[in-house]
């Protein structure tokens, strides 16, 4: 163990904060890709395949050199890739239930090499080869450090010379080949970046956790934007970001697990807070709607009330209104609308205001302008198109229901609803220079 | 008679050994909308793919032009089917139409502003113009089908093929493809067209191709969208054609 002797002027918690970051920049980058073709548990198949390989170069190298025992992963890894192909295209297993075969077994053949290298009779320094299983990225090497940095470097450059080629052939692989991109060779290149990041993240987050570090920054950067390019930036910050919380505040605890339960936690925080996609914002514009539509009956049953004194606008008795539908909370709402100045309580009756009635006789415009619509052209009988009235109305764009209006109007069906607007009473500029665009 | 835009030769293609079209031979001239009509399991999809190569020949050669389909590709433009792609994916309008440039560009090249000029004009075509910045997964499906063809436009090709650009569209698309389709006639550009609804091809096209895994007839629509091709494109699967692909399926081990 290095212990806290400075090298390159970092002290051990500085290189491993430094490491996981680096790690998680990358791994956060190109999971993107992997998450956006489907593809994520590929990383997972290749982190636990890679166990095998680790030993055997390990019984071979005797050393426990990053740059050794990935190669040794990669190899095995590819062979894992290699079987679950040879699977899926000669026996009728379907390729999620191969890579659980074959990720399963090579997990298992590494488990049983790894306790015979725990063995006395196998010589080499042992110290840290058991990390690749649940991480230990104090075991990192100064040397373990700069290979990290090369492959990230390396990778990171692949995907800003070949991001256009990358987005194509995830969105449409079919176009992207039509257009005669070489979808296999560049698929290839995805799936080489994220198996290289994977087998060099191993010592650090450990076998089991590693597809978690690929998968997690990706898809918690999803929530926040809706552009490839910001989704690349956020998954990196993200994985940056889980890589130095994860080990500042995971001191004393495994290190592999704390990066990626915060990594977990940046997940769940997004599910909950993103805007529009998040839970939160959906919810509230849930309750947003409903509010809306509840106000919006509450001034069209008001303003049915009163349409018989037109232009009068009568007191109504609150019993009349209960009698009138079927009410959740009237009070609340009624208390909300006189709030917002659209009627005035007078004891056991409420009126319209002149505010108020304006918005209901808009709303009502615009509801019986839909319920004749429907009676004529979508054959809904009378008695039922009230409700089915109701549940679209409120959603009805403005130029649906110009359109409507027109239409109605056109057919000679439209009383003398249409609001009218007076002449103007001054000559308007218009006239005189038309606007120009 | 004017150039020819598009010529198939004697070609038979196979999914997994299992033939799914038979020896399709035929040849169309510049300039024509031509409907590709045929049952469910016909090989429409198959022939444009074919065509495209998607998927490969098991005999015959495709000339576009009267050069291979490899020489020729930045003549072609291409709408796959809407549903072959995810509509979740983190991209906008614009990003979807720019890559019909990307063939164009080559490698590394980023789209720049000629692209996304060019851009915006083909989404103006198909009526798209104000969508631009839009995210994809907040279009309805005619809209959808639309930004395909605008991408399709953005490739500025002479000779296009689509699959099924009237599935499940509203009326409104339905008109400004067939608004589109007759603009790019008037153009000199050739036109392929998957189409499932028959009532619609005298109107539509001037071309047909009847498919049922071969190719029934191929011709101008008033000679050759007969009552009586119809019915040998329709009546009836060609029990021997099939029974002679699964034979061919069942020589393969383990399927």
């Amino acid at each position: 163990m290095t212990g806290s002797i400075f090298v390159l002027g970092l002290t051990l918690t500085n290189k491993v904060m430094i490491g996981t970051a680096v790690l998680g920049g990358m791994a956060g980058v190109i999971g993107c890709f992997a998450v956006l073709r489907g593809r994520s548990l590929v990383g997972d198949m290749l982190a636990h395949s890679a166990l095998p390989g680790v030993c055997f170069a390990f019984l071979l190298l005797n050393s426990r050199s990053l740059l050794g025992l990935s190669i040794g992963a990669l190899i095995s890894g590819l062979f894992a890739i290699g079987a679950v192909t040879i699977i899926t295209h000669w026996t009728r297993t379907k390729e999620d239930a191969a890579i659980g075969i074959v990720l399963s077994t090579f997990f298992g053949a590494g488990i049983v090499l790894l306790s015979v290298i725990q063995k006395p009779s196998v010589g080499g320094n042992k110290a840290g080869l058991d990390s690749y299983l649940f991480g230990e990225p104090g075991n990192m090497l100064t040397a373990d450090l700069y290979l990290l940095t090369i492959v990230a470097v390396i990778v990171l450059l692949i995907v800003a010379i070949l991001f256009k080629e990358f987005k194509i052939i995830c969105f449409d692989t079919d176009f992207a080949k039509s257009q005669g991109w070489p979808t296999l060779s560049l698929d290839l290149a995805i799936m080489t970046s994220l198996a290289v990041v994977t087998i060099v993240g191993l010592p650090i987050v450990g076998v089991i956790l590693m597809a978690a570090m690929i998968i997690f920054p990706a898809a918690t950067a999803r929530f926040w934007t809706h552009q490839l390019h910001t989704m690349l930036l956020l998954a990196g910050g993200f994985g940056i970001a889980a890589g130095l919380l994860g080990t500042k505040f995971g001191q004393g605890l495994p290190t592999g697990a704390a990066i990626v339960l915060t990594a977990a936690a940046m997940f769940v925080l997004s599910i909950l807070f993103a805007p529009r996609q998040g839970m939160i914002a959906r919810l509230t514009a849930e309750v947003r709607l409903r509010r809306r539509m509840a106000r919006e009956h509450l001034l069209r049953s008001l303003f049915e009330l009163s349409e018989s004194a037109l232009p009068q606008l009568p007191q109504i008795p609150l019993q009349r209104l209960r009698d009138y539908r079927y009410w959740r909370s009237l009070d609340a709402l009624l208390s909300k609308a006189t709030e917002k100045g659209m009627v005035t309580r007078l004891g056991q009756a409420v009126q319209l205001t002149a505010v108020g009635y304006r918005h209901a006789a808009e709303l009502t415009k615009a509801h019986r302008l839909w319920e004749m619509y429907l009676m004529q052209h979508a054959n809904i009988a009378s008695d039922h198109v009230d409700r089915d009235a109701d549940d679209v109305e409120h959603l009805l764009p403005e130029s649906l229901l110009v359109e409507l209006e027109q239409q109605l109007a056109s057919a000679g069906r439209l009383p003398a609803l249409i609001a009218e607007v007076p002449v103007s009473p001054h000559q308007l500029d218009s006239d005189a220079n038309p606007p120009k665009h | 008679m004017s150039k020819t835009a598009f010529e198939i030769h004697d070609m038979t293609v196979a999914y997994h050994r299992r033939p799914v079209l038979w020896d399709i031979d035929f040849e169309l001239p510049e300039g024509k909308l031509v409907g590709i009509v045929g049952p469910n399991g016909a090989g429409k999809t198959t022939l444009i793919k074919a065509a495209l190569g998607l998927v490969p020949l098991a005999s015959g050669k495709v000339e576009i032009y009267g050069k291979s389909y490899q020489e020729q590709r930045h003549l072609v433009g291409y709408v796959p089917q809407r549903e072959s792609v995810d509509w979740d994916f983190p991209v906008t309008v614009r990003d979807v139409v720019l890559m019909g440039t990307y063939g164009r560009l080559g490698w590394f090249r980023r789209p720049g502003r000629a692209e996304r000029d060019i851009a915006d004009r083909c989404l103006q075509q198909v009526g798209m113009a104000s969508f631009a910045k839009r995210q994809i997964r907040q279009l309805s499906g005619g809209q959808q089908q639309r930004v395909f063809l605008a991408r399709a436009l953005a490739q500025e090709a002479q000779l296009y093929f689509l699959d099924e650009p009237f599935g499940g569209v509203d009326a409104a698309t339905e008109v400004a493809i067939v608004e589109l389709l007759h603009t790019l006639r008037s153009t000199g550009k050739t036109v392929l067209v998957v189409h499932h609804d028959i009532q619609t091809v005298r109107e539509y096209f001037d071309y047909v191709i009847l498919l049922n895994m071969r190719l029934v007839a191929c011709g101008p629509v008033e000679t050759t969208f007969t009552n009586e091709n119809l019915q040998k494109t329709y009546g009836g699967r060609l029990t021997i054609l099939d029974e002679a692909a699964e034979a061919m399926r069942q020589r393969e081990p383990n399927r």
